[in-house]
């Protein structure tokens, strides 16, 4: 349980031989010392994803000795995790992240009592897992799930550790303390679906969420042994490419449906909240937009039927390409869109569809009628219509 | 008054700079400043009605701006606009 040093110490367990000499440097410590690490032992601690921000996460919670940890994930590992995701190996590709976490887990600290939870966090299971933990720690990969984390904290009133990276920058705070502010005190509302690109779409610096993931494994045993001074009423901002760590002040909104008015009194619709059709940051697929196969795309290619416009970044480009494009990274389609023809049928291509999924709405705003996702994006082109090139 | 805007990357690509020197009496009249620099910089910083938008908080110094005023806060000389929008990657 989370106690603070003014409070009288409560009945924790003791720590066996074993674990007085694993923990030596922990109990040399004076701010940890025996009963700090009892503390450690005694706490609960709930991780919300075992990706980029939950690998750093489990494995340096296990190693402090946080004697019970919950694990949060329906995700299977996969060769592209393995940049980043230092909880999962090699062998592990294609198998649940929750077994491969568990054996990583067990092998850094068997002390550790693990339990995972192999589902979507939902506003139906949510207060449900959370209510039988002292901390919990958002390092999930979407909006609506992040509010969803933070309203369940509220509504517990357990603190929430937050991190969040994008290519090179990252957040991180300590949400939902008794009088500190929530998620909902810094940012009152997502931003529409589609606007901020997820790591899938718009990558990630492989060290960046071991840097924040990190930074919140360490505001999480501080708040379980009540020292230094935690992040809660600030945020840390952390630029990897300008080597600058900065903190500014998250106030406590008096209006703040969530911990201010408090009228926010149970769990809602936080798909709908965020105006999105899915969940997970790669997956966010639209209606009413036309698609077409890659088998389709490349017969009517080659009988000169169709032009592809690929909306890919240049540096893409060099990976995997597709025959005969014209190329139009997604960020300059408004700019160019007058030099697109309307009297030809427009296939629009990215990486695995996304993104041209985008770039189909924005042309179809602009009163183009004859525009086409091309489904999958150059993944599915590469399975069906070339395979001698490679995915990324 | 003078003072400097600082971009976060997902930003500063639109205005070819992390952080820029930009002018005026309020955090109102700096994003219109550097809106007027770089329009593609302007749907992003603010609304069609020219107000910020929930996911896009301010810093003016380290104070959150919606507790000073929003964008009619007062700037002085030398202060830091820093731009720090919602990113939910994980």
């Amino acid at each position: 349980m989370v106690t603070h040093s003014q409070q009288p110490p409560r009945d924790l367990p003791a720590l066996t031989h074993e674990e007085i000499l694993r923990y030596s440097r922990h109990l040399i410590l004076p701010d940890v010392g025996v009963e700090g690490q009892r503390k450690l032992k005694a706490a609960r601690v709930l991780l919300i994803g075992a990706g980029g921000l939950g690998s750093p996460l489990a494995l340096y919670l296990s190693a402090a000795g946080v004697g019970h940890i919950g694990l949060v994930d329906f995700d299977i590992v996969d060769l592209t995790n393995l940049q980043r995701q230092v909880l999962h190996g090699t062998s592990d590709v294609g198998t649940s992240k929750l077994v491969s976490a568990r054996k990583r887990i067990a092998e850094v600290n068997p002390h550790v009592e693990l339990t995972t939870y192999d589902v979507p966090l939902t506003s139906e299971n949510a207060l449900g897992i959370f209510k039988d933990y002292d901390i919990v720690v958002d390092g999930t990969d979407n909006f609506p799930t992040r509010y969803l984390v933070n309203d369940a904290c509220v509504l517990l009133g357990i603190p929430n550790v937050y991190g969040s990276i994008y290519r090179f920058e990252g957040q991180s705070s300590v949400f939902a303390t008794k009088d500190g502010p929530c998620y909902r005190c810094l940012y009152p509302e997502p931003p529409p679906p589609g606007l901020v690109p997820s790591c899938a779409e718009g990558g990630v610096l492989g060290v960046l969420p071991g840097l924040v993931g990190t930074l919140q494994a360490t505001e999480t045993i501080k708040l379980i042994l009540g020292i230094g001074e935690s992040l809660a009423g600030r945020l840390l901002l952390i630029d990897t490419l300008g080597a600058t760590f900065r903190t500014v002040k998250v106030r406590k909104d008096p209006n703040c449906p969530a911990c201010g008015t408090r009228t926010l009194t149970t769990l809602i619709d936080y798909e709908q909240f965020c105006g999105s059709p899915h969940v997970g940051g790669d997956q966010k697929m639209s209606f009413n937009i036309p698609e077409i196969t890659p088998i389709d795309a490349a017969a009517r290619l080659a009988k000169g039927e169709i032009d592809i416009i690929d909306v890919r970044e240049p540096h893409e480009l060099e990976i995997a390409h597709y025959p005969k494009v014209t190329a139009v990274p997604l960020g300059l389609l408004a700019a160019q869109i007058a030099a697109l023809p309307r009297d030809r049928d427009l296939v629009l291509a990215c990486r695995t569809g996304a993104r041209s999924a985008k770039a189909v709405q924005q042309l179809q705003a602009a009163g183009f009628t004859r525009v086409w996702n091309l489904a999958g994006g150059i993944h599915r082109w590469i399975d069906e219509v070339d395979p001698t090139q490679p995915k990324y | 008054m003078p003072a400097t805007l600082f971009l976060p990357a997902i930003l500063a690509k639109l205005a070819d700079a992390k952080q820029l020197e930009v002018t005026g009496a309020t955090v109102g009249e700096l994003v219109a400043d550097v809106s007027a620099r770089y329009p593609a910089l302007e749907p992003r910083l603010r609304d069609a009605s020219g107000e910020p938008y929930p996911y896009v908080t301010f810093y003016l110094n380290d104070e959150d701006i919606r507790f000073h005023g929003g964008f009619a806060a007062t700037v002085n000389e030398g202060d830091e606009l820093t731009v720090v929008p919602a990113i939910a990657g994980g």
